[in-house]
């Protein structure tokens, strides 16, 4: 059995084994911390930062998913201050790219609109950028459109990780980043694309759907390819 | 005692907000009994008036004549509310945002036309570059997102305005 540790969340004492994510810890102990690029089963990147705590002694705030869990560690999960950037965070997100939802496949089942509403955004106070994107429609069962991705990279990991075909990757930088297939080709023309549509399960935003779905339509099971991946026995 | 003034306005938007407002049911007796409605596309004013109390504007700013018109509603009214998602964050309306306005419009009205095939120009206000959400053009007081927003969340917001209370929208509503 794995060394065990000792760590504060919230007040309350919490044992895990030694090698936890913060995050992990606080899954444990049933907190909700908010998160749109953790998946369990697949590595943990830090990529959209709203799982961000505070540690006592700690300045800066942490992302709970790349953040070792250390014996002793105190650590708070809910504040105004955390609420506070988590908020700029999704609204930077949404300032980011076109995000529509009135008219996306994923309205009313997009984890993106439904954290923007737990944590009460009500609107975004940055400039919106209205970015010129392209939606790649060229693979016979799937789309992937540019406009509502947040670059999560579960698709990436997911691909990776669990299916080993590894046919996602990110592009350039900053606000110039694009999910890209292969080495920046169109969808369809993929060879190590096996369709199996994990990518698309995995994707929290309209971003990447099946074909075939009007507004509203595309619900999405990314809890089952979690599953699957934490049988496989993938990173946490 | 006097009754409070509600305006409403319509600017790029589909009216849907408008629906949404009129499917308040029996609330908008409880409204009505607090408050006349005094400009809007449900009544006949022509001229946006004075000494409004509260302005519930749906529509993105997208023409020249939204972004003076929005500018006179701020002016003339103590609370401006943002009314739906395309006052709110563009939503449908910004989505032209990434196309010049001059191809654009030559797309429709000339490519697109089968026959009198000219951008239209008399009458009609000139585009903004882009559409946008009300707060970049004007400071707004309350946020109603929602595509369209919800009756139940209209009709607690203005009921709480109406009492001189700022209402939490927070757990009412959501984009989309």
């Amino acid at each position: 059995m794995a060394h065990q540790i000792s760590i504060r969340i919230d007040g309350k004492l919490v044992k895990v084994s030694a090698g936890s994510s913060i995050l992990d810890a606080a899954l444990a102990a049933g907190k909700d911390i908010p998160a749109l690029c953790h998946m369990k089963g697949l590595s943990a990147v830090g990529a959209c930062r709203l799982c961000v705590v505070e540690l006592a002694g700690v300045g800066r705030l942490l992302p709970a998913c790349t953040t070792p869990a250390a014996d002793g560690m105190s650590v708070t999960t809910v504040s105004q201050k955390l609420t506070k950037y988590r908020r700029m965070i999704l609204e930077m997100l949404f300032a980011e790219r076109n995000h529509v939802c009135s008219v996306c496949v994923s309205n009313n089942h997009c984890e993106l609109q439904a954290l923007a509403a737990r944590l009460g955004v009500t609107n975004v106070r940055f400039a919106y950028s209205y970015p010129k994107l392209s939606a790649d429609t060229s693979h016979p069962r799937f789309v992937l459109d540019h406009n509502r991705c947040i670059l999560c990279t579960r698709c990436v990991r997911v691909c990776a990780e669990l299916e080993g075909a590894h046919v996602w990757d990110v592009m350039s930088r900053g606000t110039g980043s694009r999910l890209v297939c292969d080495m920046n080709q169109p969808w369809g023309a993929s060879k190590g694309c096996t369709s199996c549509g994990k990518c698309v399960q995995a994707c929290p935003t309209g971003a990447l759907a099946e074909k075939g779905w009007c507004v509203e339509e595309m619900a999405k099971q990314p809890a089952r390819v979690s599953r699957l991946a934490v049988i496989r026995g993938g990173g946490q | 005692m006097s009754k409070a003034k509600i305006a409403t306005c319509w600017l790029d938007g589909c009216s849907g907000c408008h629906m949404s407002l009129l499917d308040l049911d029996e609330t908008l007796i409880q409204v009505a009994r607090k408050a006349d409605i005094v400009f809007g596309p449900l009544v006949d004013a022509q001229e946006f008036p004075e000494g409004v109390d509260v302005a519930l504007v749906e529509g993105a700013v997208s023409s020249y004549d939204d972004q003076r018109l929005l500018q006179t509603i701020r002016r003339r009214s103590q609370v401006l509310v943002a009314l739906g998602d395309c006052a709110v964050t563009g939503n449908v309306s910004s989505m032209r945002n990434g196309i010049p306005v001059k191809k654009l419009l030559e797309r429709i009205y000339v490519q697109g036309a089968a026959e009198a095939q000219a951008v239209p120009s008399d009458g009609v206000p000139g585009l903004l570059k882009q559409a946008g959400p009300l707060h970049e053009t004007v400071k707004v007081d309350l946020h109603i997102p929602g595509c369209p927003p919800k009756p139940d969340a209209i009709g607690f917001a203005v009921l709480e305005l109406l009492e001189g209370r700022k209402p939490d929208m927070a757990s009412k509503v959501k984009f989309g």
